[in-house]
């Protein structure tokens, strides 16, 4: 029983590690395989947020904090590679320097941020990163010698020919991708992301049984807005402009909402599942209705199926559906074993 | 100097009555449902907008329209809670409740956009431009009427929420769902008609932001960030509180108005910051009961 147990469950983990490989392989090649600039711009624009919604699902989808201000990051990173470069005449490849600094901004704002913003819970929080983020829009509109106002800021150029600008992203965005999920991975299978989801459970209690919940909160906000910041400054440098109502856009935040939970909240895999689907969509649609409201109109009915159907998101229910199948025919409870079967077995 | 800041006092005051008008719906649902409405700000405009098509195509007085719109609102709103809103339940309610209702919003958006075009419209009537002169203020007539219309609609809800038997059951549902439901109170019947009186009043409050503002199907956000910001500073679900956050707000942005109209807004965020750091249950919040 015991040894069937063990070879199943191994098997299970050749089966993922092959699958991560093959998809490893996949995204790799795929550049290749596509090489049209307008199927690779969906493939950068989809990366993009898989890293973002992956570093807004390590705070939010964890702690269970529903922040709707991740897109003043992802505007700041923007904002900081654009004027750096500006101001310091940074040119040429040499402005990629220039993304730990988007990161440095992230972070550096998030402090303040999420040391008001955490002190309140539930809809008293998610009205505060609204705020907070209408705030920084403002400024971007207001502060014209900073931030070049309503113009905004431009990228310099990049000495790269337009056949290869797309791929040469690609690999960017993959990488940051990657990284965001690596980094999602580690803290969920970590102390201090077990700490984070017993703030979503319960944070009365958590703080009564010893956990600094501010400090993990505020570790996990200031991560994951680096993280956005750094992604902020890759986009600002693919689409080479930021405006303050394209880097702080609303509907960005609204858009990470969405996936998160069409793909499963504080799960790793339905936030990717979830930018995957939700992002080539809304560009496609956008593209294709250039009025734009056409495409609003089935977004939002796409809200509402989702919520209402899938409430939990695709990948908690495809889960379920699966054991239900596995299940099938067999009772739905594992039998009991006997303690002393149990520790017969554990003396082998 | 001086009566430039008065006057922008008493227009604070003026428009403030306003935006508690629509407050005060925000809240109310907050109180009985525990969910924000992200539609509000959407539905002021749809209000807006049919007070445009009653008065252009019908020729329908701007406050004689309301008899028409207040009543199509509360069933729009009684709509939206029975099919969308009465089905959400669980642990992630509250944001499940915020991507409904901001799609409700988007639906809406797109419908408008479709139906008036982006390009921004005005309500107009013979009030709208003319004012009048008393004690050194010019108060526009359109600002004095709306005022009023504010007052008689909050007093309306006071009296319904307080003088009714109804508006026992909706405090005793505001109080603690579950013991209203033990008593007898048809909690889901309270909530379809709260929802219905907190999206009827956006009928009176659109009319009036249309009157005063020109406005297209893209207005709601704006409106809901402000919306929110009040009913945040004043205590979610305190009707007080959301009338004097209103008033505090619009008078606060109407004052550093004079010095920096750009920076005015800021402010009004800022002051939203500032005095949550100070007070995180804003003005007339109750301390938050331990969710579970």
């Amino acid at each position: 029983m015991a040894g069937a147990k063990i070879t199943s469950v191994s098997r299970q983990r050749v089966a993922a590690v092959a699958g991560l490989l093959l998809l490893a392989v996949a995204a790799i090649t795929f550049p290749l395989v596509f090489s049209s600039p307008v199927v690779t711009n969906y493939a950068v624009y989809a990366l993009i947020f898989v890293a973002v919604v992956s570093a807004w699902n390590m705070f939010s989808g964890f702690s269970g904090y529903i922040s709707l201000g991740q897109a003043v990051f992802f505007g700041s990173g923007a904002y900081a590679v654009g004027i750096a470069a500006r101001d310091w005449h940074v040119t040429g490849t040499a402005v990629f320097a220039l993304l730990p600094l988007a990161a440095a901004v992230g972070a550096v704002i998030a402090v303040p941020f999420g040391l008001v913003a955490l002190r309140v819970r539930r809809h008293t929080f998610i009205v505060i990163t609204i705020a907070v983020f209408f705030i920084f829009q403002l400024m971007a509109y207001n502060l014209n010698s900073f931030t070049g106002g309503t113009i905004g800021v431009s990228a310099p150029f990049l000495p790269w020919s337009p056949t290869t600008f797309n791929n040469r992203f690609y690999y960017i965005t993959l990488a940051c991708a990657v990284a965001a999920v690596v980094i999602a991975v580690l803290i969920r299978r970590s102390r201090f992301g077990l700490q984070l989801r017993a703030i979503r459970d319960d944070e009365d209690r958590v703080r009564g049984l010893g956990v600094r919940a501010m400090r993990v909160k505020l570790a996990a906000f200031v991560l994951s807005a680096a993280i956005t910041g750094l992604v902020g400054g890759v986009w600002f440098l693919y689409l080479t402009q930021v405006l303050p109502a394209s880097g702080f856009d609303p509907l960005f935040d609204l858009s990470l909402v969405l996936m998160a939970f069409l793909g499963g909240l504080g799960t790793i895999s339905g936030p990717i599942i979830g930018a995957l689907i939700v992002e080539p969509g809304q560009l496609y649609l956008t593209i294709k209705y250039t009025n734009g409201y056409l495409s609003e109109i089935l977004l939002g009915a796409l809200f509402l199926l989702i919520v209402l159907f899938v409430p939990r998101g695709i990948v908690p229910t495809a889960g379920e559906w699966i054991r239900r199948l596995r299940s099938r025919g067999r009772p739905a409870v594992p039998p009991v074993t006997s303690p002393a079967r149990e520790a017969s077995e554990a003396s082998r | 100097m001086a009566p430039q800041i008065y006057q922008a006092i008493v227009d604070g005051i003026l428009v403030g009555g306003v935006y508690a008008l629509m407050a005060v719906g925000l809240t109310l649902i907050f109180g009985v449902l525990d969910i924000i409405n992200i539609a509000q700000g959407v539905l002021v405009i749809l209000g807006a907008y049919l007070s445009y098509s009653l008065a252009t195509r019908l020729h329908v007085d701007l406050f004689l329209g309301l008899l028409i719109t207040v009543p199509v609102m509360f069933v729009i709103g009684v709509a939206i809670q029975w099919a969308f809103i009465r089905r959400l339940r669980g642990r992630e309610r509250t944001s499940m409740t915020l991507l409904v209702t901001y799609a409700v919003a988007l639906i809406i958006e797109g419908i408008l956009y479709e139906i008036y075009g982006p390009n921004p419209k005005q309500l107009s009537a013979s009030y709208v431009q003319s004012s009048v002169h008393v004690f050194g203020f010019y108060l526009p007539y359109i600002y004095l009427y709306g005022f009023a219309l504010a007052l008689v609609s909050i007093a309306a809800i006071y009296a319904l929420l307080y003088r009714t038997g109804f508006g026992r059951s909706v405090r005793a549902t505001m109080q603690d769902g579950t013991a209203a439901r033990l008593v007898g109170i048809d909690v889901n019947r309270v909530a379809a008609v709260t929802f219905g009186v907190g999206v009827a009043v956006t009928a009176a409050g659109g009319m009036m932001f249309g009157a005063t503002n020109a406005f297209n199907p893209n207005s709601g956000y704006d409106l809901i960030s402000r919306l929110l910001a009040i009913i945040i500073l004043g205590g979610l679900g305190s009707i007080g509180g959301a009338l004097a956050a209103s008033v505090f707000m619009l008078t606060l942005e109407s004052l550093v108005t004079i010095w920096s109209p750009e920076w005015a807004i800021v402010v009004f965020y800022g002051a939203l910051v500032v005095v949550l750091v100070i007070r995180p249950t804003g003005f007339f919040g109750r301390p938050p009961v331990r969710a579970q």
